[in-house]
């Protein structure tokens, strides 16, 4: 794979050697130019081992790679998706030792020893996870960008809410909070969808929690 | 972004010591806001240090009745925390109003004190910005400064600190626990813990270069109705245009701090005895001596109108 850092030193590389080769052959004549550039050094990297659904993984990565990075481009699982890579949009959630994240706002070599799911590990096209049939009997997508998502998002506010933690709209703090509409879409708000799927997105979290939306 | 060389940390000793023995280097811990600006190359550290393991992930109750929240704890783990829920509703309440599900999973106790601002002409590095690189210039004031600080700002910064927890921390009157490399323990309270912009608004704390921060201390519970109320440009996931956090107990005296003022939770205790005047007294001491923009100038009626309903909501 070649990174924008890859690319970046490379051209440094070539713009230090042109440089270089104009000075050996005006000042130094008989020494060849290719001897006086040198490589720029490589990019500090750093190992990892973690599991991703299941399988355990291990990577010696430029220390810069995102887990979004490492999961789409190193580990070929491209069902995660890079929207906004800021952790604006929602679209890189992965669900890390059981809590969902953005994939796109975390180092991949903070994550060692972490167990990872991506939507890949969710469900197969053979035997989908209920949130994924719900999706699919909702149509809660249109171009499908967010999705991957949405669902993984999804599956772990099921779980937050199983688990009693509040959000914003939660109406009494020391109550267990309940599976509403209203709680479902505040707690979804870190997951943009740009094409507006929003109304069936929560009809088919509501579906699979066993509520009427 | 910079490529930087990586360490992971079991203690805070480890974590100090590494920080003095490097050059240019930064704790990580949740990441959120680091690696977003480390991105835009508006933070540009050579090494990392990463402290998300720090066995700093406790909330214990302390001999004096109140609780101290490790500094790794994740704002998840303290929205959710059943003393917190229960006697601190008003911390509990901002944690959740600020940010999203997923972030609030990743980001610590003490990163979201110490993340840095959302000013709009802080992020663009087209931008003159004095906190991004002192000396440049201010490129909100004149611009557009709807978003930005009413009352404690400067000529050089009129940037306003984005946390909604830290606003619940200046009423709860928490105190941050720190370690420098030495080995020196101290503790600071956070009505002293952020710096005036002045001349210098790159430096933002009182935290000295490799200062760790350990853990953020409650006093014991102080009862009262505890309300929360953030007012932003959509309903959920957006910072503040204003905050009102209060706690106001039967007798009608309380607390009351602002969040997206300033550069800094607003407090102003002497304005709090105004109480049982009402909203428009309290806010006419609390923002004494704002200088608003002719764009944010609709802050300071916010503020009165959104306290006067916070104080209705806990009056009941």
């Amino acid at each position: 794979m070649q990174t924008p850092g890859d690319f970046d030193l490379s051209r440094r590389g070539v713009l230090a050697g042109g440089a270089a080769s104009i000075a050996a052959v005006t000042i130094v004549p008989t020494e060849p130019a290719a001897a006086r550039s040198k490589p720029a050094p490589a990019p500090p990297a750093a190992k990892v081992a973690f599991e991703v659904n299941g399988t355990r993984r291990e990577l010696e990565l430029d220390t810069r790679t995102s887990l979004l990075d490492a999961l789409r481009e190193h580990l070929h699982l491209t069902g995660t998706k890079k929207g906004c890579d800021h952790g604006q949009c929602g679209a890189c959630t992965v669900i890390v030792d059981g809590r969902r994240i953005n994939s796109c706002l975390s180092l991949a070599v903070m994550h060692d020893g972490d167990k990872i799911t991506t939507i890949e590990g969710l469900g197969t096209p053979d035997k989908m996870h209920a949130m994924q049939t719900a999706f699919v009997e909702h149509d809660g997508y249109q171009c499908g960008y967010c999705t991957p998502g949405q669902i993984c998002s999804a599956v772990a506010v099921l779980d937050e809410i199983k688990a009693g933690i509040p959000s914003h709209v939660t109406a009494d703090l020391t109550a267990p909070p309940q599976v509403t509409a209203l709680e479902l879409r505040e707690r979804m708000s870190g997951n943009i969808c740009r094409c507006g799927a929003y109304s069936n997105i929560i009809d088919a979290i509501s579906d699979v929690a066993g509520v009427k939306a | 972004m910079k490529s930087f060389t990586y360490e992971r940390v079991d203690t805070p000793a480890a974590a100090t010591a590494a920080f003095a023995r490097s050059k240019d280097a930064r704790f990580i811990a949740g990441g959120t806001n680091l690696l977003d600006l480390m991105k835009l190359e508006i933070e540009t550290p050579a090494h990392l240090i990463d402290v998300s393991r720090l066995a700093l992930d406790k909330i214990e109750a302390t001999t004096a009745g109140g609780l101290r929240i490790g500094a790794m704890v994740r704002n998840t783990d303290l929205a959710s925390d059943e003393r917190v829920r229960r006697d601190y509703g008003l911390l509990s309440r901002a944690l959740v109003a600020g940010a999203s599900g997923q972030l609030r999973n990743k980001a610590t106790t003490a990163g979201n004190l110490l993340q840095r601002t959302r000013c709009p002409y802080f992020y663009d590095t087209n931008q003159p910005c004095n906190k991004r690189q002192p000396g440049s210039g201010c490129a909100a004031i004149g611009g557009f400064s709807r978003l930005h600080a009413v009352i404690g700002a400067s000529e050089a910064c009129i940037a306003t600190h984005p946390s909604d927890m830290a606003v619940a921390m200046r009423a709860l009157d928490a105190t941050i626990e720190t370690v420098d490399a030495a080995g020196k323990e101290r503790t600071i309270a956070i009505a002293d813990f952020y710096r005036a912009p002045g001349k210098t608004p790159h430096l933002e704390t009182a935290l000295a270069p490799g200062e760790l921060v350990t853990a953020v201390t409650l006093p014991k519970p102080v009862g009262g109705t505890h309300v929360y109320h953030k007012v932003r440009d959509r309903a959920s996931y957006a910072f503040a245009l204003i905050a009102v956090g209060a706690i106001v107990q039967r007798d009608g005296s309380g607390r009351v701090a602002l969040g997206g003022v300033g550069y800094k939770p607003w407090r102003v205790e002497a304005a709090e005895a105004e109480l049982p005047r009402g909203a428009k007294a309290v806010t006419a001491k609390l923002l004494a001596g704002a200088k608003p923009s002719h764009e944010n100038a609709y802050k300071l009626p916010l503020v009165e109108r959104t306290l006067a309903g916070v104080l209705a909501q806990a009056r009941g």
